[in-house]
């Protein structure tokens, strides 16, 4: 029994968690239609489970107003819906899609000013995480797993504080998030992301091979990553979004008590409670203008 | 002094047994003229710096005159007699001023394989040298800089000799380097000796009964300052009374004698010379000393009770000292003397230091250099002092750091990858964020035509193929680049690095420009705000050679081949940057102050 579990799992098996981005109001943004991006997915998917047959994928997509699970390659039957004209594997994870999407819809909140609102990538990426740390508990010996973002909207800097503690929280557990950015400029919580634990962050240039890049970039298991050379990303945005506003700064304040960042000056600390120092900060700030306004 | 050139009355001798010709020393920046006063006289001197290999003099103090000696290159030498060492002072100085320049201007030549220039170099750099009055050798220490560090060698003469900076200006920024190798210097100086002299031995023969004491004027030098009586007796006696000879004589006559313990014997010898008595009566000064510090003891002391309680006069009690037991005899008190005062007495000297640096060979010298060293007023405050700072180690103390940060400036290999990446970065970024789009659609409108698109991809199926070839292989070849190009970017071996794919000539010229741009750069911040119009035109100096280096730079981007002219652009492009923002401040700053100064505009260049 045990030599079969190890054959099951050996060093090569991978348990992929594919974020997708279903955030209606990018992809009626977008240059790529989403009905391609699905199908470079889709066709995505079903190379890494004919890769190794205990290769498993979960799919959770990351709406506007939720995010849910809605495909897991362990679960699934081989019977499809439609006869014959699709994989078992698309037809299901289209219908759980759509489904998805209505629900989402439902849940509907107030768009909020311009540009392009986010999706809830803090909340797909726990869940990818929850369904890691069960796959960890279930046993010694389980598959290699990751977390594969294909995300195209833009960050939601709101977020900041619960993307990054999912971030590290996969730091820890030596899970590393691979992105594979779609969308315009970059994502700095996804080029942080696949920074931190290690994992390779991609913005392709040609969207129309989006499943050439994938299936060169993220198809491979985390063993013969290693032997690989893999694009690395020239450089990291590190910047932060403030505690207060939600916004990403490039200078602020920080708590010297648990390192909350704010863009402005605080009497108290809202995370930890703490109270600051006065007259040194007012000082400290009105030099710091006073020395702006000489420089211009 | 006037400025580039020196002229005092001074002897000219061939030779240090030479009488001299009296006359007239002329130095100017290339050379130094000797006109005697007797018109017929043939010894006429018309020398170059050039042709000078070093200069010696006499030190102020000893006994010799102020003579200034120069020595030729083909083996010969100038000794010039002064009339005071004030005058030698000033012309040790500008001859030192003036071989440096020379001895720089012609190791610069070489490099620069233009000798006439070496000489215009010269002449062009000897203003800014006579404004300033620099020792021997700190101008040496400069020059040891230099010729142990070839780049600060190469700015030293792009900027300096070639007057964009001042000598001092170019030093003003690397104190720390001069100071660095002052630490280095040992600056220990030689103490006073630790051994009793009082322990000088005589020495027998054994044959007869003649007793001989060495003496060296060293030990003299003890003598005279631990014990200032004797010091005093021989101010007093020696040229005139007796010699020197017969002084140490009598003083070892005594010392014997106290060491023979016979302390009968001396009483009666002292009765009977009273020269003698002199050494052998406890000395005088010391004692007067030794009161007033008695005087200073808390009132609230008992000293007699103390006195009482020294046992040493008490059997099989005592120290040690020459074979023999140092018993006090107390009838005897007036000629003994008690080891723990001769001890206390070496170590005040020991403590005090040397404070005579003159030649120990002549004791009357000695002496008087002795009595001048030593002020009659304050002078235990001063003693004090000196004890206080003798005790402080000086090698096993911090150096006394300046409270000055140095700036810190890269290495600038580290700072042209750092961006090189940022560029390629800024270059991504400004090419991608051209696609930006708004999202002109209501929520609702967005998700029913997501719901369409997923409904007609389930009709539709799979796109058929999923990628066209030619799209993959523009995938693939984006990817290869980008990893090959990614690998040299981010090596951190230096092997890998940029500027070494560049040709040596190039990247030799690229390093150098930083490093100029870096040291006018900090030359030209540092002179902000601008307070006096000295600073005013240090700025537009510095500023004309910052343009020149740009359009060098310029220069350097153009002549480059095609394939390596754009990692040369990325290279320079951080300096025209630095550069820039330099400009800027500079023009601002001139606006500014032409707004303030607006009725006057003339006022202000």
């Amino acid at each position: 029994m045990a030599s079969v579990a190890s054959k099951l799992y050996a060093d090569d098996v991978s348990l992929v968690m594919v974020l997708l981005d279903t955030n209606p109001l990018f992809w009626s943004s977008s240059s790529l239609p989403f009905s391609n991006f699905l199908s470079h997915v889709l066709s995505f998917l079903n190379s890494i489970l004919l890769l190794n047959q205990f290769n498993q994928v979960v799919v959770i997509a990351s709406g506007y107003n939720s995010c849910d699970y809605i495909y897991d390659s362990s679960l699934a039957t081989n019977q499809g819906s439609d006869s014959g004209k699709m994989p078992a594997l698309c037809s299901n994870l289209l219908q759980k899609l759509e489904e998805f999407v209505i629900r989402d819809e439902q849940l509907r909140k107030e768009v909020s000013g311009d540009g392009l609102p986010s999706s809830m990538l803090s909340g797909s990426l726990s869940m990818a995480l929850c369904y890691i740390q069960k796959v960890f508990r279930s046993g010694p010996l389980h598959p290699q797993p990751r977390i594969l973002c294909l995300q195209g909207s833009p960050d939601g800097p709101e977020q900041y504080v619960a993307i990054m503690n999912a971030i590290f929280s996969a730091q820890r557990s030596m899970v590393p998030i691979d992105s594979c950015y779609i969308g315009s400029n970059n994502s700095a919580f996804l080029q942080q992301a696949s920074y931190i634990t290690g994992g390779v962050y991609l913005k392709p240039q040609q969207l129309e091979g989006l499943f050439q890049y994938l299936s060169t970039v993220f198809a491979t298991d985390l063993q013969s990553r290693s032997f690989l050379q893999l694009p690395k990303s020239v450089g990291v945005d590190f910047r932060a979004s403030c505690f207060c506003h939600k916004k990403t700064i490039d200078m602020g304040y920080v708590c010297s008590v648990c390192l909350s960042i704010f863009c402005k000056h605080h009497k108290k600390c809202s995370t930890c409670g703490s109270v600051f120092g006065q007259a040194q900060s007012d000082a400290s700030t009105a030099s710091n203008r006073k020395r702006k306004t000489s420089e211009t | 002094m006037s400025s580039g050139q020196v002229i005092r009355r001074a002897k000219y001798k061939t030779s240090v047994k030479d009488a001299g010709t009296p006359g007239v020393l002329k130095m100017n920046e290339n050379k130094l003229v000797f006109r005697p006063n007797d018109p017929t006289s043939k010894t006429k001197l018309d020398v170059e710096f050039r042709q000078i290999k070093g200069h010696k003099n006499t030190k102020e103090g000893s006994n010799k005159p102020p003579w200034l000696n120069l020595t030729h290159d083909q083996g010969g030498s100038y000794i010039f007699e002064f009339e005071s060492f004030s005058d030698l002072h000033v012309c040790r100085e500008f001859v030192g001023n003036a071989l440096a320049k020379c001895g720089e201007a012609a190791k610069a030549a070489p490099v620069e394989k233009v000798s006439s220039a070496s000489k215009a170099a010269c002449e062009q750099s000897a203003v800014p040298f006579s404004d300033e009055q620099l020792s021997t050798t700190e101008m040496e220490l400069r020059m040891k800089l230099l010729r142990e560090n070839s780049e600060l060698q190469k700015l030293h003469k792009q900027f300096v000799i070639g007057g964009v900076l001042t000598e001092s200006e170019f030093w003003a920024t690397r104190k720390k380097l001069l100071d660095g190798d002052n630490d280095r210097k040992l600056k220990q100086r030689v103490g006073f000796k630790n051994s009793m002299i009082l322990d000088t031995k005589p020495t027998t023969d054994g044959r007869t009964n003649k007793v001989t004491f060495n003496l060296t004027p060293e030990i003299k030098y003890q003598i005279f300052v631990l014990k200032p009586a004797v010091h005093q007796a021989f101010l007093n006696m020696v040229p005139s009374k007796m010699t020197e000879k017969d002084f140490w004589t009598k003083y070892f006559r005594a010392e014997y004698l106290h060491s023979t313990r016979n302390a009968v014997a001396a009483a009666a010898e002292a009765a009977e010379d009273e020269e003698l008595a002199i050494f052998l009566k406890d000395d005088d000064i010391l004692a007067r000393e030794a009161r007033r510090k008695i005087r200073r003891v808390d009132p609230t002391l008992d000293m007699e009770a103390d006195q009482g309680d020294d046992y040493t006069h008490l059997p099989d009690h005592g120290i040690f000292r020459d074979g023999s037991k140092d018993i006090s005899e107390s009838q005897q008190e007036l000629y003994r003397r008690t080891l723990s005062q001769d001890l206390n007495r070496q170590g005040a000297v020991v403590l005090e230091g040397r404070s005579v640096d003159a030649d120990l060979e002549d004791p009357r010298t000695v002496a008087e250099a002795l009595v001048r060293s030593r002020p009659e007023t304050d002078a235990t405050q001063e003693k004090l002092n000196r004890i206080l700072r003798m005790t402080e180690i000086e090698d096993l103390r911090a150096s006394h750091g300046h409270p000055f940060a140095p700036l810190c400036i890269k290495d600038p290999r580290d700072y042209f990858e750092a961006q090189q990446a940022n560029a390629l970065k800024s270059l991504d970024d400004t090419r991608a964020g051209t696609e930006q789009m708004k999202c002109s659609l209501t929520t609702e409108e967005a998700f029913s035509s997501l719901r369409k698109t997923i409904s007609k991809i389930k009709t539709v199926g799979l796109n058929n193929p999923i990628v066209r070839p030619e799209v993959a292989l523009m995938v693939f070849n984006g990817l290869t680049q980008n990893i090959s190009s990614n690998k040299y970017q981010l090596g951190k071996n230096p092997q890998e690095s940029i500027l070494d794919r560049l040709p040596n000539a190039t990247r030799e010229e690229l390093l150098h420009h930083w490093m100029s741009i870096q040291e006018l750069l900090r030359h030209f911040w540092s002179s902000y705000p601008i307070t006096t119009t000295y600073l005013n035109t240090k700025v537009s100096r510095l500023k004309d050679a910052m343009s020149q280096i740009y359009r060098q730079l310029e220069e350097i981007k153009e002549s480059m081949q095609s394939d390596i002219r754009h990692q040369v652009s990325l290279l320079v492009r951080p300096m025209h940057q630095a550069l820039d923002a330099a400009f800027q401040h500079y023009d601002a700053d001139l606006h500014k102050k032409s707004a303030r100064t607006g009725e006057t505009p003339n006022g202000y260049v």
